[in-house]
């Protein structure tokens, strides 16, 4: 019952990081329609930035903070205005190609800055203990959880109460009644890449002070597809249920079903691809999704 | 199409054909006679380098009437390589079959798995569908990995090389034939099956999903037949690959291979039988340029610059194509054709 427990925990924790890259994910997706494979980059480079601040630089945590989510502004505002804006009213493919030319472009980038190597910052991050009874939280974990909820807490009062979120609403509703009602449709799509960038940097100083920052782990990404397509593909709170629910269920199976399977298991990198199929075969829009109707 | 001043077409025959005039006949001879005499003039290095292109040209064929044709976006293509691949490498290491039974085998059961992961696209498409594929090319390998027994795991399997009777395909000019003769053969199919009632139900569905099942084309039939077609080259061209080798392992069939297909197929030309081969070729050699430059850039910059150079090039490369040239190298190859028609009057 304990490893159970400690198998749920730890799941959630994980589970909040995904929800907060994936959140990163539908906003670009609501505002742009551009859907970004390059989301699991951005948390492998938030990593490395991560690990560049608070190791080589020695700053203090908030500072390192602060300067990453500086170095991911510029970086969205530049994806946006170099790669993306060409592409406007081109194919689906024409995008997603885009993203996945620029998420090859950081692995390049990565590697040649950070070495691609293996780079570990524990115990850099605040210490803070939680027991409950006989389980402990990992204070790594812990603080996950608590940035994630509270960046998670201040997306929605962004999008909820002040104006740029409500042109950001507006313009995922319909591009061409925003434009005509005088709201810079372009300044809209920059904003959404600069958040979603911000938003996985943080995840990946969180998952870095976790489990250590290397090339490979833009592959969070994909585990992040997971959680968007489970939780709606459009819906912002879905992505958040459906990523406790990835991140406890892979957990959990990981820790059960990675002993009985022969060659060591690695269940929980597949874990995500299966829940995809699953889903895609049985219920397409997701669980808060809206059902897309189609006309000629 | 343009033809040449003072041609007409005046049959159905004339019209359908590819070869209209006895000039291209001409460049298509002499283009074939120089490719199947080129072990007289080339070293086994470059032998090598044609060898991987003819293989990738087969794989990319059924990737472009997959997703050129069909417009049902696959980044699983290395997965379903690698299905075929083990299929043959399986086939003829553990059971002692024939290469040349167990190219069939491949072929087919790549097809098999590529419906498998194509059912999906019954219901779902674009980012969706691209999801369920990605899922695709990872599953497989995880699977591929867990059965140890048969597939050899991460340790790889020995595979024998093909043979005819007493005569083993051992030499580089040997296998070079054999592939080149799969990759024409497979040029001329993939080229006739969209001129067939199926390649042009995989373009109806392509332009307008919509409006082609309103025109009675079965959408649950033809997106089956476009993943499985698409999947049958690719298991040829994995089985290839792995008996060139003689060797499989899952590291000759990475994401980022599934991804680079779907880049030359951008920069060659969606949906054109040349823009492949143009694209196909133009990004293998330029990837033999980085394996050149770069441990050039290792000594000058920093030893990690070698792989970063590959991995920022081929991004880069694709960007450009997508923001200036979306229609690919076939189309400025059209223009210079017509450039050429046309000169020295520009209509």
């Amino acid at each position: 019952m304990t490893f159970f427990l400690q198998l749920v925990i730890s799941g959630f924790a994980l589970g909040m990081v995904y929800a907060l890259i994936a959140i990163g994910f539908v906003i670009i997706l609501k505002c742009s329609k551009a859907f970004n494979i390059a989301q699991g980059h951005f948390v492998m480079i938030g990593g490395y930035l991560g690990f560049t601040f608070l190791v080589t630089f020695h700053l203090p945590v908030w500072v390192s903070l602060l300067a990453a989510i500086a170095v991911a502004i510029v970086m969205g505002l530049l994806i946006e205005r170099l790669t993306l804006r060409p592409l406007v009213g081109q194919p689906v493919l024409a995008v997603i190609m885009m993203t996945i030319a620029l998420a090859t472009v950081f692995e390049g980038l990565a590697t040649l800055i950070w070495g691609g190597e293996y780079k570990a910052y524990h115990g850099v991050l605040p210490t803070l203990t939680l027991k409950i009874g006989e389980l402990s939280i990992p204070s790594e974990m812990l603080i996950g959880i608590i940035v994630s909820v509270v960046v998670v807490i201040i997306l929605m009062i962004l999008f909820r109460y002040t104006k740029s979120g409500l042109a950001m609403r507006a313009t995922a509703e319909d591009e061409q009644v925003v434009q005509s009602a005088g709201i810079k449709v372009t300044t809209v799509y920059a904003l959404s890449w600069v958040i979603a960038c911000v938003v996985g940097v943080i995840g990946g100083i969180i998952l870095g002070g976790v489990s250590g920052v290397m090339v490979g782990m833009s592959q969070v990404g994909l585990k992040a597809f997971a959680v968007v397509l489970l939780g709606g593909i459009n819906s912002i709170g879905g992505a958040i249920v459906a990523g406790i629910m990835v991140g406890v269920l892979e957990n959990v199976a990981a820790g059960y079903l990675d002993p009985l399977l022969p060659a060591g298991g690695g269940l929980a990198n597949v874990f995500p691809f299966i829940v995809i199929i699953i889903v895609l075969v049985f219920r397409p829009h997701g669980l808060f999704g809206l059902v897309e109707i189609e006309r000629i | 199409m343009a033809l040449p001043s003072g041609t007409f077409n005046q049959s159905y025959d004339q019209d359908m054909a590819i070869f209209r005039t006895k000039t291209q006949w001409l460049i298509l001879l002499v283009f074939l006679a120089f490719l199947f005499t080129s072990p007289l003039y080339f070293s086994d290095r470059i032998l090598t380098i044609l060898t991987i292109i003819g293989i990738t040209v087969i794989s990319v064929h059924g990737l472009n009437i997959l997703t050129g044709y069909c417009n049902q976006i696959s980044i699983g293509h290395a997965g379903f390589m690698a299905v075929g691949a083990y299929t043959s490498g399986m086939l003829t290491a553990h059971l002692g079959w024939s290469f040349w039974a167990a190219l069939p085998c491949a072929a087919l059961a790549a097809g098999l798995v590529g419906i498998l992961f194509g059912l999906p696209s019954l219901k779902v498409k674009g980012f969706y569908l691209i999801m369920a594929t990605i899922a695709a090319q990872f599953i497989i390998i995880w699977l591929i990995l867990q059965f140890r027994n048969i597939t050899g795991g991460g340790d790889g399997l020995a595979v024998p090389r093909p043979e005819i009777g007493d005569f083993v395909f051992r030499s580089k000019a040997s296998y070079f034939y054999l592939v080149m003769a799969i990759a024409c053969l497979a040029t001329f199919v993939a080229k006739n099956i969209v001129r067939t009632r199926a390649g042009r139900a995989f373009i109806a569905i392509r332009d307008n999903e919509l409006a082609a099942e309103v025109m009675g084309i079965n959408l649950w039939a033809y997106k089956l037949l476009a993943f499985f077609i698409g999947c049958v080259f690719a298991g040829v061209a994995g089985a290839l690959l792995v008996h060139y080798v003689a060797f499989a392992t899952v590291d000759q069939f990475p994401f980022m291979n599934s991804v680079w297909y779907l880049g030359m197929l951008i920069v060659g030309g969606m949906g054109s039988t040349t823009g492949v081969i143009f694209g196909v070729v133009s990004l293998k050699l330029l990837d033999e340029l980085v394996v050149i430059v770069g441990p050039m850039l290792a000594v000058a910059v920093a030893p990690q610059a070698a792989a970063s150079l590959g991995l920022i090039m081929r991004g880069l490369v694709i960007i450009i194509f997508l923001i200036f040239e979306p229609r690919g190298l076939a189309h400025r190859w059209q223009m210079v054709k017509a450039y050429y028609r046309l000169w020295p009057f520009s209509h």
